[in-house]
């Protein structure tokens, strides 16, 4: 691989690129592209009070696309040298069947930039200090008291540089450096075990423990942990819903986001669908994709079809603005894409997702949101969830949630999922404060592919959500 | 390319006398075809490949992987890995695991009938799936996706204390998600067929499966709250035993994150809970007569009439529980052994899921359920998932509900079983399925 550290869009040598494009289009497809992908990662593991293990990964290879018509050819291959790679160029153009002298392509080399700047490479970081790191939140975690049984520490960072070739001209490419940090502790009590996680990521460098205590974290993970210990089953059936700040994205992400996606638009596997224009929310609802988010674990210079990252307003003012696009969808529809077309990784084709994605902020005291809430629930950490973009159900799991009594935060809850649909949800919210919080990094699975993405909120109350708990 | 055998021992051959080297090597071929409106949407070939390396020296292990087996690359991965040995702790029972004369199973997992399928085949068979969706019912409006995909997989583990393990397999699967509507209302359903060569899938199977699944939710309603016995579908017990099998790992027990971790010997379960991880039973589609430490896979008996008999281990957990392993080392080329059950099923009982059903006075039958990853804690126990299914009235099927939750706990859930159905049915998971009856269950609705 001619493989060289002066900027992200030098993977391979343009010439090489240009002939595996006319390789691919040799057999009479309308478009290629060759995406190139060399990630390097490492992480480092704390368990059971000893560090486990350091990992070390590369992953490297390049995949290729030859649309024609409404059918996508694809092959990947981790051999980069010439003739690996015309052998992958006419795997993926076998779908075609046209024959036909192809398309010549004149490469025209862009760089876009991008949002955050890496000040520390993690890879220039010694291993020792990642793993002091690691040493200091565990001694944190038990610090916090005997209950702590159980401390699992990950450091991670990657550092994925790619570069993307197509047969409309374009070249591009970007290089993506990622570092997370989290702290799972159990605890032990009378009722039995309880578990509290925290955790952080960004698109830095090292830099990033500058900004973030790893102690702080540890402290918050091990309270979490602790303060469940006296968990109260949760209750069951509708009621008012208060979610805290940076703790409610992945509500929008799973209600309404996946909804948003233009793949899903198309096939009719959505409720927003031909919506566009209508009022779908409360009208103090405005929910933003934005890829542009210097530092936010979804941001990116250029997506993984080379197009720069954008700030994408969804709903504006409880009215459905846009859907989120790839190029394949955009192009069909003849509109532009979003920048929103991502892929796991070379071996993955693109498809329509996230980045990050948030409701902006209101006008409402979040003291007065509980204030008001006669009985209830308040999540203040959200888990993953769930959506069926068709029926618009979704669900999402509490954390680290309570009761509210009386307009009272008051016992914590034992850990359930939340359902809810979409359209009925983004109706139902009645109140948005103007708290605003970016939550925890999430990684979005869709069609077996993850994909790192962010999200946040302030507070807000959806009026009536199913809590999935046992109590009556 | 070269033997994956041969690369292997190349690496091992590079160890050095102080140290033990543990070296996965995998190479796989996919074709993925996806059909849309009776039109190739995509046809994917890929060949991947990958190697994780693993060396142990004075009881502490630094690991590399690479998703290329390039000579230069297997030598920078041995370096990285050697690299970070200095920075683990030291750990008395952290060791490559040794051969343990159990003799693998002589299971046949590889068709050469799938190696040999032509490519306009695959396109095809996806496509007929998607006719065949598309035909069966007038209240289908949309077939979201419909989809021929199959593998030829290979790996190799060989370690310097003495294990050589090969295998290789080929599966493949056909399935379907459509969307059936009237009035202004959606439903979704799955189907698929799962075989080892092209010649075992049941397209029309996958087809009337995913009709019925999505036409039968058609007029679903939010069910009101109330306490019910439910009959698990076998695609949804299927993902609960996989959770119950994740509690039963070794490695969860000796690390505290197992709520049965003092409890083996213990009436842990109904007494109608006979459950065994088999993954030398050729049935199950995770079938594979070595582990991933290269160790040969074996039939345990997990729990036996409701009694817990044992956990399952690789060679660290068994050897630091005072035992050995279990042949249940999971892993990819990218991460080190962990441990796991790699084909689970319950023992099945007699009946069938229609006949379970007619016993069951006021209840709910799960046909689906959303959130396991979001709702589930296998630490604590609590048990909460979205679901969908049809009441169950007077031991009949009433009418659909969708948009609830139902919960409990891990340990209340096995003791409240009160009937195993007859229907084994091996899925596309480490967990076969089977039709169960679970009392007292809180369903949250309206």
């Amino acid at each position: 691989m001619t493989s060289s550290d002066d900027g992200p869009g030098r993977l391979l040598e343009p010439s090489l690129l240009r002939d595996t494009l006319h390789s691919a289009l040799r057999t009479g497809g309308e478009f290629a592209e060759v995406f190139v992908e060399d990630r390097r990662s490492m992480s480092a593991l704390f368990d059971d009070g000893r560090v486990e293990e350091l990992t070390g990964g590369r992953s490297r290879g390049v995949g290729i696309r030859v649309v024609f018509g409404e059918t996508t050819g694809f092959a990947h291959t981790a051999d980069l040298s010439p003739e690996g790679l015309r052998s992958a160029a006419e795997a993926a153009s076998a779908a075609a069947s046209e024959g036909g002298s192809g398309l010549t392509v004149a490469l025209d080399p862009v760089q876009e930039v991008h949002p955050g700047v890496v000040a520390v490479l993690p890879a220039d970081v010694a291993k020792a200090r990642k793993v002091a790191l690691l040493e200091e939140a565990d001694r944190v975690a038990r610090g916090e008291g005997d209950a702590i049984r159980q401390v699992t520490v990950r450091y991670a960072d990657s550092r994925r540089r790619i570069q993307v070739a197509n047969s409309d001209g374009l070249l591009t490419g970007d290089d993506q450096v990622r570092t997370s940090f989290s702290v799972s502790c159990v605890a032990v009590g009378d009722g039995g075990m309880q578990t509290g996680r925290e955790s952080v990521g960004h698109t830095v460098g090292f830099e990033l423990f500058d900004r973030v205590d790893v102690a702080d974290l540890a402290r918050r993970a091990a309270r979490r942990a602790i303060t469940k210990l006296d968990a109260v089953p949760a209750p069951s059936g509708e009621m008012p819903v208060v979610v805290g700040p940076g703790g409610g994205g992945v509500l929008f992400h799973e209600a309404c986001g996946h909804g948003l996606e233009a793949d899903l638009v198309a096939k009719s596997a959505s409720v927003f669908a031909g919506r566009r224009g209508e009022v779908v929310a409360a009208p103090f609802v405005t929910l933003v994709d934005d890829g542009t988010m210097a530092g936010e674990w979804g941001c990116y210079a250029i997506d993984d079809e080379g197009r720069p990252a954008g700030r994408n307003v969804l709903i504006e003012d409880g009215i459905l603005t846009d859907y989120m696009w790839d190029r394949l969808r955009a192009r069909r529809e003849g509109c532009d894409s979003s920048g929103n077309g991502r892929r796991q990784s070379y071996r993955h084709l693109p498809m329509v997702r996230m980045t990050n994605t948030f409701l902006l902020g209101g006008e409402a005291d979040p003291d007065d949101i509980v204030a008001d809430t006669e009985r209830g629930v308040y999540v203040a950490q959200l888990g993953g969830g769930q959506v069926n973009t068709a029926t618009g159900d979704f669900v999402f799991g509490m954390s680290e949630a309570y009761l509210i009594e009386n307009g009272r935060i008051t016992a914590p809850i034992r850990e359930g999922n939340l359902i809810g649909n979409g359209p009925d949800v983004l109706q139902d919210i009645d109140a948005i404060a103007g708290d605003f919080a970016m939550g925890s990094p999430g990684t979005c699975g869709k069609d077996g592919q993850g994909v790192p993405v962010g999200d946040g909120t302030p507070t807000l109350r959806v009026t009536r959500l199913t809590v999935g708990g046992t109590a009556a | 390319m070269a033997e994956l055998i041969d690369i292997a021992d190349r690496v091992i051959g590079w160890a050095s006398a102080d140290e033990q080297v543990e070296v996965l090597v995998v190479h796989e071929r996919e074709t993925e075809v996806r059909a849309y409106e009776q039109q190739v949407e995509s046809l994917t070939v890929a060949e991947s490949q990958g190697v994780g390396i693993r060396v142990v020296r004075d009881g502490r292990q630094g690991f590399a992987h690479a998703g290329t087996l390039d000579l230069d690359v297997l030598a920078e991965t041995l370096v990285e890995a050697r690299d970070n040995v200095a920075f683990a702790t030291t750990d008395e029972w952290c060791a490559v695991a040794e051969p343990d004369g159990v003799p693998p199973a002589e299971l046949d997992l590889h068709r050469a009938a799938l190696t040999d399928h032509p490519t306009g085949a695959k396109v095809a068979a996806a496509l007929e799936l998607e006719r065949l969706v598309g035909e069966a019912d007038p209240r289908i409006v949309g077939v979201e996706s419909s989809e021929y995909v199959d593998s030829i997989a290979e790996s190799a583990v060989v370690t310097t204390t003495g294990i050589r393990s090969t295998s290789r397999e080929t599966g493949c699967y056909l399935s379907a998600s459509v969307l059936a509507g009237g009035d202004g209302e959606t439903q979704t359903g799955f189907g698929f067929s799962i075989g080892r060569q092209p010649g075992d899938l049941d397209a029309e199977q996958a087809a009337a499966d995913a009709v019925e699944r999505a036409t039968r939710l058609l007029g679903a309603v939010k069910p009101d709250s109330a306490r019910l016995t439910v009959v698990l579908d076998p695609w949804v017990s299927a993902q609960f035993l996989g959770i119950v099998g994740s509690t039963l790992n070794g490695e969860s027990v000796l690390k505290g994150r197992s709520l049965f971790a003092d409890r083996l010997g213990e009436e842990v379960a109904a007494p109608s809970l006979t459950l065994v991880d088999d993954p030398t039973d050729v049935a199950a589609f995770t079938a594979t007569a070595a582990d991933g430490e290269g160790l040969a896979t074996r039939r345990n008996v997990l729990l036996e009439d409701g009694r817990l008999l044992c956990f399952v281990h690789n060679s660290y957990t068994g050897r630091r529980s005072g035992g050995a392993s279990t042949g249940s080392a999971v892993r990819s080329y990218a991460s080190t052994p962990g441990v796991g059950v790699q084909a689970l099923a319950l023992v099945p009982g007699s009946r069938t899921q229609a006949e379970l059903v007619a016993d069951v006075e006021d209840g709910l039958l799960v046909q689906g359920v959303s959130g396991l990853h979001s709702g589930v804690n296998p630490v604590s126990g609590d048990f909460s998932t979205g679901a969908e299914g049809l009441r169950i009235r007077r031991g009949a099927l009433a009418e659909p509900v969708r948009e609830f939750t139902i919960a409990s706990t891990i340990q209340k859930m096995l003791q409240d079983v009160s009937e195993v159905g007859g229907d084994l049915e091996w899925l596309p998971m480490r967990a076969a399925g089977v039709s169960l009856v679970i009392g007292d269950v809180t369903v949250s609705g309206a």
